[in-house]
């Protein structure tokens, strides 16, 4: 009864196209975004329930942003473009680590220390251009043998990253410490302030990606997703469509690798984006859905949230368990959910939003 | 140094030849392509000289890494032996063998453990084990079969092979869980090692004798299996189900049975392979990723190919050992731990196939 089209009519092609139709679907997502920029400070500010506590902020929201948006990346190349990747951990790092270079400076070349927001999106771009390079195979193989080049990528930067020391500046042990978060003055130490800063991240590549794949680019993806000779034979060029992908899934991932690196972290070592970081992101990008947005979201805080879940649950039953039980019931109940969700719902959670969203337009009425 | 000075002009005389053979062909193929080819052509020759000279210098040495290396690659074989199996009845590229590898271990050092702990003398232990961990490895083929594979029938590749990474996770939470986590000796084989060749090398070679029964087992393994393809019934009818599955059932052949079968068959080679390296490493975690070794060992190979298994893990194995050691001291250590797949991907940018497998892969 309140979620329906009813009423609302589109005059305009730009409003047939527009990216949330329904007027309903936009008072949600403006609802969400004053909620998270400015009713989470609010109320963290204030110390109320939940949000008081810094353990939210700190070790849920802050992962769950920065992870969303490594996500999203992946979910450009697997869910949109059809290249299945295993070296997303691998992006992570490069970002994170070339991010800290051109944060502390790289004075062989003579470049000074750069503040920390171009630091970070020059991350990123160092990371598209090294997926660019592992994108080439693509454009001959596909499937599970790309899976495997992109493999190549990710055991390769993690050596790198531990041996050259080039990249740690030298660092004894191997592990780095981020700089001083400084945005044009604010330094970013709080929690609170770090989430902020994270959100701003994500809400604006999240809109980036999502007009991406609706625009031209993303409906060449999706095309040679579906069927690349095809594609090919209309008119889209694999080599541009394939690579661009690439390009803008390592962008996204790598500049998550150095929020994850510079935010969360903020003191690392490659161990922080092995292969189980790559697998991380590729179960939320199932789970969520492949080739969905919201998808990316919902896959990351389900993933992030199963272990704390574990966590926290059977102590408050009084079913003690040990940390190692947990962590391979964790690994029971992720491959086991995995499956399931293979089995029942190929599409993933995005699927069933979409379900409930058809359900609610009908409802009450069965039809 | 003396390899640098003998590498580079080889390597320039690559460039040369493979800009020849590349002009001289005059094959439609893209720039990249060609610039890809040159360039790998370059490496290669340059690495391939570069150990050439090494070799002249001290060939004992060379020999005694090149030996080690190739039945270290043996190891990977086994793996391999496994995906190509699973692959080529099914066409489901199954990550979660290296994880089959631990669950075979992890039962059989427990259950050994277990036994010689109540008394049992060793020669009654072993086989009671190795019973024991063969019934879990058929319990494993048994629920994947029904509860991951079967549902998914007709799925395509890419859903099939994340089931399977769902698969490795709950094989390795369940395997931990009861067998425990922790790093458990595999006594089977000996460990010493043999010295060759005492009088044609200062020093002599030295063999590890386990590397060496690891490669006895391998060509039993091989020789078993052909057989059992070439001369059973069930056999023949595996590989009626790897031509055309649905050919295979219009005929009569029960399929769920026969993937059980194929399941089961992994699995025990996986408990073949998990004795040799639980000897050599004991049996822990860390075999998970060896095992994801033998995925570069199969782009070289090739999926489908049993020989190209061998031959991939035999390269892959000496391979990574001579550039350990050789370019190791230039570049840092820890060269093995990648070179596999960088190896691979060379591959696949000249011979997507692999060396053995069937040329399936069309040009996009």
């Amino acid at each position: 009864m309140l979620y329906r089209e009813t009423g609302q009519f589109k005059t305009t092609y730009s409003a047939d196209m527009a990216m949330l139709p329904l007027r309903q679907d936009r008072i949600a997502l403006g609802a969400l975004l004053v909620f998270a920029f400015v009713g989470i400070p609010l109320l963290a500010h204030f110390a109320v329930w939940p949000f008081g506590n810094e353990y939210l902020l700190r070790a849920i929201l802050l992962p769950f942003l920065i992870l969303s948006l490594a996500a999203i990346g992946v979910n450009i190349l697997i869910g949109y473009c059809g290249q299945i990747s295993l070296g997303s951990g691998a992006f992570m790092a490069i970002g994170a680590y070339m991010a800290y270079k051109f944060g502390t400076g790289m004075p062989e070349i003579g470049l000074p220390a750069l503040p920390v927001l171009p630091s970070i999106l020059l991350g990123g771009v160092c990371s598209a251009i090294v997926g660019v390079l592992f994108g080439i195979p693509s454009l001959r193989i596909k499937g599970l043998y790309l899976a495997v080049a992109t493999l190549a990528a990710q055991f390769f930067f993690d050596w790198l990253f531990l041996r050259v020391k080039w990249f740690t500046n030298y660092a004894p042990s191997g592990s780095v410490s981020a700089p001083e978060l400084n945005v044009f003055g604010w330094v970013v130490d709080e929690p609170i302030e770090r989430y902020l800063f994270c959100l701003a991240f994500v809400v604006f590549f999240a809109f980036v990606a999502k007009n991406l794949v609706r625009g031209a680019i993303g409906r060449q993806w999706m095309a040679i997703r579906d069927m690349d000779i095809a594609a090919e034979l209309m008119g889209i060029r694999p080599f541009f469509a394939k690579l661009s992908a690439f390009a803008v899934s390592s962008f996204m991932v790598g500049v998550a690798g150095a929020l994850w690196a510079f935010v969360y972290l903020g003191a690392w070592e490659p161990l922080a984006f092995s292969i189980d970081r790559s697998l991380q992101l590729l179960f939320m990008v199932i789970i969520g859905g492949l080739g969905s947005i919201l998808g990316s979201f919902l896959g990351a805080g389900f993933i992030l949230m199963v272990p704390i879940f574990l966590n926290v649950v059977p102590s408050e039953l009084g079913v003690p368990l040990s940390t190692e039980t947990i962590s391979h019931l964790e690994f029971i109940i992720f491959g086991s959910l995995i499956c399931f969700l293979l089995i029942k719902e190929p599409h993933g959670f995005a699927r069933l939003v979409s379900l409930a969203k058809e359900k609610l337009r009908l409802w009450p009425f069965p039809y | 140094m003396s390899g640098l000075s003998f590498a580079i002009p080889g390597g320039i005389g690559a460039v040369l030849a493979g800009l020849m053979f590349v002009l001289l062909r005059g094959d439609r193929r893209s720039v990249v392509d060609t610039i890809v080819h040159v360039a790998l052509a370059a490496v290669t020759a340059v690495f391939l000289g570069y150990l050439a000279s090494r070799a002249i210098d001290n060939p004992g040495g060379f020999l005694e890494i090149l030996v080690g290396g190739l039945l270290s690659g043996v190891l990977y074989s086994l793996v391999a032996l496994g995906f190509v199996l699973i692959f080529k009845a099914s066409g489901v590229f199954n990550y979660a063998q290296g994880a089959m590898v631990l669950v075979a271990g992890l039962a059989l050092v427990r259950s050994l453990d277990y036994l010689t702990g109540l008394g049992v003398a060793n020669i009654v232990a072993i086989p009671l084990a190795i019973l024991f961990s063969g019934a879990v490895m058929a319990l494993c083929a048994f629920v994947i079969e029904k509860w991951v594979l079967r549902p998914l029938l007709n799925q395509d590749g890419l859903t099939l092979f994340m089931s399977t990474i769902g698969a490795t996770f709950v094989l390795e939470g369940l395997a931990q869980m009861v067998f425990g986590s922790g790093v458990y000796p595999l006594r089977l084989f000996p460990t010493d090692a043999w010295i060759l060749g005492e009088g044609m090398f200062p020093g002599g070679i030295l063999v590890n004798k386990l590397d060496v029964w690891g490669g006895l087992i391998a060509a039993i393994l091989v020789v078993a299996l052909a057989a059992f393809f070439q001369y059973t019934k069930t056999g023949r009818a595996l590989r009626a189900v790897a031509d055309d599955h649905a050919a295979a059932q219009s005929v009569g052949i029960p399929i769920s049975w026969i993937w059980f079968i194929v399941w089961l068959v992994a699995g025990i080679v996986a408990l073949v392979a998990a004795t040799v390296w639980g000897t050599k490493l004991g049996v822990q975690f860390s075999i998970v990723f060896l095992a994801l070794k033998a995925l570069p060992v199969l782009i070289i190979g090739g999926f489908t190919s049993v020989p190209g298994a061998i031959v991939g893990g035999l390269i892959v194995g000496a391979g990574e050992k001579l550039a350990e050691i050789y370019l190791g001291e230039l570049i840092g250590g820890g060269i093995e731990y990648w070179f596999a797949y960088v190896l691979a991907l060379a591959v696949l940018l000249v011979r997507p196939q692999g060396l053995y497998g069937e040329k399936i892969i069309e040009r996009i």
